[in-house]
This record gives C-alpha cells, sequence and structure tokens, in this order.
C-alpha cells in the first residue's frame, strides 16, 4: 500500500518543479548564480581565464550581444521572433560605412559626415523592424516567415551594395564608439548601459510596455481590453531593429571597418540568450535584466570552450544542447 | 422474453457534487426516432455523452440488445454501433469524401511489401454508400466545396459504414435551409424504415413533433414527461420543460431606471448574422437579451463594442452617432465613450491567464492612468487596483504576483468585472457573466450589477439562464435568428412566453 503513495507524491513534486522554480525569488536570479559558479569553478583550473585581459574580452563579446538581444527580448515577449536582425546589423554597417568613409564616402571628409553616417545606420534598423511589423500585423503574415525573407533579402542587398568588400577609413570619432573609453569606462558599456536602461522602462513602466506584454499574453484579450495590437506589435519589431543598428554601430567602430558580413553568426546566441534567461518563446513573459543574465552565461560558454582550445563546432554543439535545456524548461513552465 | 433494444434504466450522474442526472430511464426501440428535448443544462448532452462512452454513469444500467453495455471509450461505443451526429461536424474538410468517410479504416492493399491505402476499393465502397443515401456527388469531391446539409449526409454516411444501429442527431438542423433539413427528414424516414434507432436531440419541437414517434422531455438532469408523440401539444413540451418555481436568489434593486436614453440602436444589420436590431437602453436600466445559441445575442454584443462590423443602421452612444463607416474595429473609441464588455469565454477573450492579477485588472483602464506622457503612475494605479478589488471582493494575498489562473472560476469572473469597473463604464455589455461559477460568485455579481445600474449606469444582460433574466431585469429582449422577436416589460416576464420568443417554429411542413 505504501509504495504506489509515494510515487504519485514523487510524481507531484516533479511537475510543481517549474512552478516551484518560478514562484521563488530565486528563480530570478539562477542564471546569474549559474553564471557566477560557472566562473568560479572554470578559473580555478583555467589559467588566464580570469586575468584582466580575457574578461576584457568577454565584455568587448558580451556587450554589442546584448544590444541584439534586449531589441529581441521585446520582439519575443509580444509573442514574435526576429530572425532579421543579423542582416541588419550587416546592412546598416555598410549604409554607415558607405556615408562616412573617406576612401569614397558619400560625404567623405565633410563636416557632420560621422552625425549623418549614424542617424542612417539607427534608421536603416528602425525602418526594417517597422517594415517587419507592418507585414506581421497588416498582412497576417507569421512572424518566422516574414523576418526568414527579410534576413534573405537584406543580406544579400547588403553584400550587393559593396559587391561583397570591406569598406576601410571610417572617421576616428566614429570608431571610438565601439573602441575608445570615458576615462576608464569604455564608451561601449555606457552606450548598452543607457539603452537597458531605457528598454527597461520602456518595458515595465509605461502604456506600451505594459501592452507589449497584454498582446504576448493574449492578443484577443488584449484586443477586447481596448490594446491597440497592431501599433504595440509594430512597435516591438521598430525596438528590435533600432538596437541592431545600435550593435552595428559597436561592431562597426570596433572593427574600423563597414562589413555586409558583420555580426552574422549571432542569431541563435541571441535568441539563445534571451530564452536562458527565462523570457517565453510562447510570449508574455520577459525581463531586460533576465536578457543580460542569459547573454552572460552564452558569453562565458563561448569564451571559457574557446580558451579551452575546443573547435568552432563542439562549442557549437554545447551552445546548441544549453539553448535547448532552456527551451524545455520554458515549456515546462508555461504548460 | 422480449426486451427494448436500448434501454436507460436509473443512470444518475454528477458534477463536482451537483446532481446532474437522476434516475433516468426510457426505452428506444429499433426503427424508432425518440425526441429528447429539455432547455439548456436540463442533461440532455450529458446523457448522451454517456452513451456514447465519453461520460460514465455513476449509478444505474444501460442495456443493448437485453445485454448489459458499459462503453469504456467513444471508440468502444462505436463498435456497438452507437454514432454520434455533432452539432460541430467532425469531417475532414481538407480531405475528399471517400477519405472522410473510410479515415477510421482505410481499405489498404499490399504494394511492394507495403501496406498501401486501395484508392479504387475505396472509391467503390464510398459511391455505393452514397448511392444508398441518395446524394449525388463524387467522393472525390473534398468536403470543404460542400454546403453544410451535404456535410451532415457525409456525417450520417460515415455513421453507415461502421455499422451504426443508434445514430444519434444534436440540433442537425440549425445551419441547414429548408431544402436540407427537408432532405435530411426524407434520410431519417428511410433509416426507421432500414430498423435503425434514433435519438433526436432539437430545440426545434414543430421538428420534434413532426418526425418522432416517442417524446422524452428533460429538466434539471429528471425525466419529466415520457410517452408517445400524439400524447404531447407544443405548448405541453414547452411547460414540462421549464415548469419549476424559480429556485435562485436574486438581490434586491430598489432604484427604477431613467428616462435618459444611454444607448440606442436603429436598425442595425450585419447579412447572416443581425438583422434590423432596434432598441434603447436607459440609464439605470438591466437590459436582458435571451436567446439559443447562434440567435445572434453575442454577436449583437461584439457589434456595439466595435469587434465586428455592421453594414446598416446606427447606434448611438450618449447622443452620439456612430455609422456603419465609423464604427468598426475601434474599442479604443468605445472604451471613451463608457462601453464595457465581458465576453461570454473568459479564458479566450476576457483573461491572459499567464499573467498576475493585478496585470490584468490594470488592462483594460491603463491609458487613463499615465503621467507623464506615456508613463505608467503607479502609485496611483495600485490604490486604484486595490479599490476595486475591495469593491469585487476579490481576496488576493498578492495580486502582484498571483497568476489568474489559479483562481477559481468566479473569482476570474471577479477580476473581468473589476478590470471594466476600473474604466467607470456607463454601459456594461454582460456576457454569460455567470457561466460556470458558484452560487456564491454568482450572488456577488448579482449584486455587482444591480449597483452599477443603481449608480445610474446601464446594463445589457445577455444569458442563456432564463431564471438570470427574469430575476435581473428591467426589460427583455428575445433573439431568434439574428432578429429581436419580442421585447418584454418586467410586470410581463413569464418563462414560456420567453422560451416560445427563442425557439425556432418555421420548419418545412409536408
Amino acid at each position: 500500500m505504501e509504495e504506489p503513495l509515494q510515487k504519485t507524491k514523487a510524481a507531484t513534486w516533479l511537475s510543481d518543479l517549474p512552478s516551484l522554480m518560478r514562484q521563488s525569488q530565486f528563480s530570478q536570479y539562477w542564471v546569474l548564480l549559474l553564471s557566477v559558479v560557472y566562473f568560479l569553478i572554470f578559473a580555478s583550473f583555467t589559467p588566464g581565464f580570469a586575468a584582466p585581459e580575457n574578461i576584457g574580452n568577454i565584455f568587448a563579446n558580451l556587450l554589442p550581444l546584448l544590444v541584439v538581444a534586449i531589441g529581441q527580448t521585446f520582439v519575443l515577449i509580444a509573442g514574435g521572433i526576429d530572425l532579421s536582425v543579423t542582416s541588419i546589423i550587416g546592412l546598416s554597417s555598410v549604409s554607415g560605412a558607405l556615408v562616412m568613409s573617406s576612401d569614397g564616402g558619400w560625404l567623405a571628409g565633410k563636416p557632420g559626415a560621422m552625425i549623418v553616417g549614424v542617424m542612417t545606420m539607427l534608421a536603416i534598423g528602425a525602418l526594417v523592424g517597422c517594415f517587419n511589423g507592418l507585414a506581421i500585423t497588416w498582412l497576417k503574415m507569421p512572424a518566422f516567415i516574414v523576418t526568414l525573407t527579410t534576413m534573405m533579402f537584406f543580406s544579400g542587398l547588403a553584400i550587393w551594395l559593396t559587391k561583397s568588400k570591406t569598406i576601410y577609413n571610417l572617421p576616428s570619432a566614429f570608431n571610438a564608439i565601439g573602441k575608445g573609453s570615458l576615462l576608464v569606462i569604455p564608451n561601449a558599456l555606457l552606450v548598452t548601459i543607457a539603452l537597458a536602461f531605457v528598454a527597461h522602462i520602456l518595458l515595465s513602466r509605461t502604456l506600451h510596455g505594459r501592452w507589449i506584454y497584454a498582446v504576448g499574453h493574449n492578443v484577443k484579450a488584449a484586443q477586447v481590453s481596448g490594446v491597440r495590437v497592431n501599433v504595440t506589435v509594430t512597435l516591438a519589431y521598430v525596438v528590435c531593429g533600432f538596437c541592431a543598428a545600435v550593435a552595428a554601430i559597436l561592431y562597426t567602430g570596433r572593427m574600423e571597418t563597414g562589413s555586409p558580413v558583420m555580426g552574422q553568426k549571432i542569431l541563435l546566441d541571441v535568441i539563445g540568450a534571451a530564452v536562458i534567461g527565462g523570457t517565453s518563446l510562447f510570449g508574455g513573459h520577459g525581463k531586460i535584466l533576465w536578457t543580460f543574465f542569459g547573454v552572460l552565461f552564452i558569453t562565458l560558454i563561448d569564451n571559457s570552450l574557446n580558451m579551452l582550445g575546443l573547435s568552432y563546432f563542439t562549442i557549437m554543439m554545447v551552445k546548441g544542447g544549453v539553448i535547448l535545456l532552456s527551451a524545455l524548461l520554458d515549456r515546462l513552465q508555461t504548460k | 422474453m422480449t426486451h427494448s433494444f436500448l434501454q436507460f434504466d436509473g443512470i444518475e450522474k454528477s458534477f463536482f457534487g451537483v446532481s446532474v442526472l437522476r434516475g433516468i430511464s426510457f426505452t428506444v426501440e429499433r426503427g424508432q426516432v425518440l425526441g429528447l428535448v429539455g432547455e439548456n443544462g436540463a442533461g440532455k448532452s450529458t446523457l448522451m455523452n454517456i452513451l456514447g462512452g465519453v461520460l460514465r454513469a455513476e449509478a444505474g444500467t444501460m442495456r443493448l440488445n437485453g445485454n448489459v453495455f458499459k462503453p469504456k471509450n467513444p471508440a468502444d461505443a462505436m463498435r456497438h454501433g452507437i454514432a454520434f451526429i455533432h452539432q460541430e461536424l467532425n469531417l475532414f474538410a481538407n480531405l475528399s469524401v471517400a477519405e472522410n468517410l473510410f479515415i477510421n479504416d482505410f481499405p489498404q492493399r499490399r504494394w511492394a511489401g507495403f501496406s498501401v491505402i486501395d484508392r479504387r476499393t475505396m472509391r467503390k465502397k464510398a459511391s455505393a454508400l452514397l448511392a444508398t443515401l441518395e446524394l449525388d456527388f463524387s467522393p472525390d469531391t473534398i468536403v470543404e466545396n460542400l454546403a453544410p446539409g451535404e456535410r451532415q449526409m457525409i456525417e450520417i454516411a460515415k455513421a453507415l459504414s461502421a455499422a451504426a444501429q443508434i445514430i444519434i442527431f444534436d440540433e442537425p438542423t440549425t445551419s441547414l435551409t429548408a431544402r436540407e433539413t427537408a432532405k435530411l427528414f426524407a434520410l431519417i424516414e428511410r433509416l426507421r424504415t432500414a430498423g435503425i434507432a434514433m435519438i433526436y436531440i432539437s430545440h426545434a419541437l414543430s421538428e420534434v413533433m413532426q418526425l418522432c414517434d416517442r417524446v422524452v422531455v428533460l429538466r434539471d438532469g429528471v425525466v419529466v414527461g415520457t410517452g408517445a408523440k400524439t400524447d404531447f401539444t407544443i405548448d405541453q413540451m414547452i411547460t414540462l420543460m421549464v415548469g419549476r418555481k424559480l429556485n435562485q436568489l436574486f438581490p434586491v434593486r430598489t432604484a427604477q431606471p431613467s428616462a435618459e436614453i444611454a444607448l440606442a440602436v436603429r436598425d442595425l444589420s450585419q447579412p447572416g448574422i443581425v438583422k434590423d436590431i432596434s432598441f434603447t437602453l436607459h440609464k439605470g436600466e438591466v437590459l436582458g437579451v435571451s436567446g439559443l445559441m447562434g440567435s445572434g445575442r453575442t454577436e449583437l454584443g461584439r457589434i456595439l463594442f466595435g469587434l465586428d462590423p455592421f453594414s446598416q443602421g446606427e447606434i448611438v452612444i450618449h447622443g452620439e452617432k456612430l455609422s456603419a463607416a465609423s464604427a468598426r474595429q475601434n474599442i479604443q473609441q468605445r472604451i471613451n465613450h463608457g462601453l464595457a464588455f465581458l465576453t461570454e469565454d473568459r479564458r479566450t477573450e476576457g483573461l491572459m491567464m499567464e499573467a498576475s492579477i493585478a496585470d490584468n485588472i490594470a488592462l483594460a483602464a491603463l491609458p487613463s492612468f499615465l503621467s507623464t506622457g506615456t508613463m505608467i503612475d503607479r502609485t496611483r494605479l495600485q490604490t486604484a487596483l486595490t479599490n476595486i478589488a475591495e469593491t469585487v471582493q476579490l481576496r488576493s494575498a498578492n495580486m502582484q504576483q498571483q497568476r489568474v489562473k489559479q483562481l477559481s472560476g468566479g473569482n476570474q469572473q471577479k477580476a473581468v468585472l473589476a478590470k471594466w469597473l476600473l474604466t467607470a463604464p456607463q454601459i456594461f455589455i454582460l456576457d454569460e457573466p455567470t457561466r460556470g461559477i458558484d452560487v456564491g460568485a454568482k450572488y456577488e455579481i448579482y449584486r455587482l450589477i444591480n449597483e452599477l445600474a443603481e449608480r445610474g449606469a446601464s446594463v445589457l444582460l445577455i444569458s442563456s439562464e432564463i431564471e438570470e433574466l427574469i430575476g435581473m431585469c428591467d426589460r427583455l429582449l428575445v433573439m431568434r435568428q439574428g432578429e429581436i422577436t419580442d421585447c418584454i416589460g418586467r410586470e410581463d416576464f413569464a418563462q414560456e412566453r420567453i422560451l416560445r420568443g427563442a425557439l425556432q417554429t418555421s420548419v418545412p411542413q409536408r
């Protein structure tokens, strides 16, 4: 008589686990905790992992990734997905370079070239995002297909624009955004912190932010409650495109070149980081802070396995496994 | 010893301690059509689900051909020859007629060692089956190209192909044209001659009188009348169906509606949905809308709230006209005009189940809680949330953390009410506000409706519970097939009159 009773107990405990994890305060920070533990363990047996140069390296990789992932978080919370972010980075990078470059750029050497260049980059991100959003809301097309095809189109356009070449000789003031520092603090860090702060406020404190959550939770209920669904969803994609363009500025400045294939490999890291952080692929749940934790974790994995000298493919496999596990956890929690 | 073909003997069933079927006993013979009638919630579906193996009876026995019949699941019931023609047809619209007919049991043949579908045999069998039913379309027709009536015929053909002995029809004529209905009746005649037993569930009592040999009337889970069709008149059936005292309590309202008009609707039409709807709703009035499912009562609410379009007529809210062109799909404008709409399905349209109680309640009124630009004034919102939760008596330890899905049905409904009360509505459209909630929560919702009316707001109460409408409303509109068929003042409320207005009476007469 005892045995079946125990079995059911164990079963309930297991099925309660996800909700327990979600309810406890602990769940908010467990990815951060995981990152810290991972860092400490790894640092203890890998010389150079905790060295200042490597930590600088980790952050250099982390910042632009975080900027893109912040935008993606908006879209994921609204219940969508944006696969076109990498193409936005490439297109934005070459467009800015074509405006600013002193080597045959449109405004080469003219005063204000840098301002116009940066504006062009940001505008391209916002416009592509706007196009994605309008196609998804007005034409009622699936986000996956819309952003997959815009990714192909704009990646192609970026290469076509530059005839597959990279563009050098950008204004040094522009490069300083990605490379330089204010006293000891890197400019890229300042830009990222400012963007993360604004994004956090936008999501948690403003009407449209709350509407993004509502749309992700239940579109029908949101519509009945007076939420302007189309505007809200489009806004999420505009923010996402804008963030990708900001990341393009950081990348382009750091590399001092405009390249059409810039950031092409980070797409799954971006979505993966958001999901690892706890943002739901089913919409409605997510926070900027969580996304930061997710980006931190995935950057640590990337960097540490690189230091071990593992091949690119092995690292892909490990990251894929971690992202799959997080997605599984997400499924269990939203069941 | 002779025994009946199908016999129900003392069937009992309850859900969560509420008894829904008590001591149901009657019989059905081969070649007989039995009419099963009763109000919504009388227990017809539950009983048929027990017969169809979906539910299990708690007491009593069913006998099929004299043998005890206890279907383990729907497939088991089907094997014993029981077929259920549902209101919503279970066909695959993207497949052909032949494929639908044999979806459970495709004829197969071997091809290069593999078992593949034998399309030639399937077509031949399907053609033969269609011929016996005198249906004149090809078995290759894709089902989505068929009219609703033809689809129903396919369902029946499917039942016959599975060698059905007992066919249950649940409201088969609601989506049929008069010609299709006549065709269906002719088919039922042929099935009767072929010795099939049939149970015919319908609100269209004249159809029941025309088709059936015997009638069973259910009310509150009890058989209140049974006999040959000649023993009944339609009026007697209606009296049996509703014949009960009001057994629910309703809070007393003292205030009277004012003469001032809050909402006027003139000649509102949308093809196939509603036709020539005109009525006025006064300040402080509770106006009921009664009608069967599909009568257009919910659709009317959706049109008024701007969720669905209308092609003709006008809606006047507090003296401001909304024409067909300007009124479409602008919920925000409706909310600004003081409208609120509690939808009939709170899970899919009312609530964000995974979100917190606070987020849910705040949603509709958020635009009125902005401080600078688009920033939300969180302190003001928090105070308002606490107050409104108090008003609707929604108790929660932590509104910010607790998810709505963890609440009971009654408390979920209170959360939806709170969401709309926060917008301070002047005209509140409530669609089935007490569906699926317990008696205590019902009473509190009634109390809130009365409070609203006393404060001068107007309420449009859409409900399928006639008792509720009689207990709560000042006036009552009765809808049938998209039209208003009756408007009854409080002094003339009578269940029989309401039901008569709601029931379909137009059937092809032969």
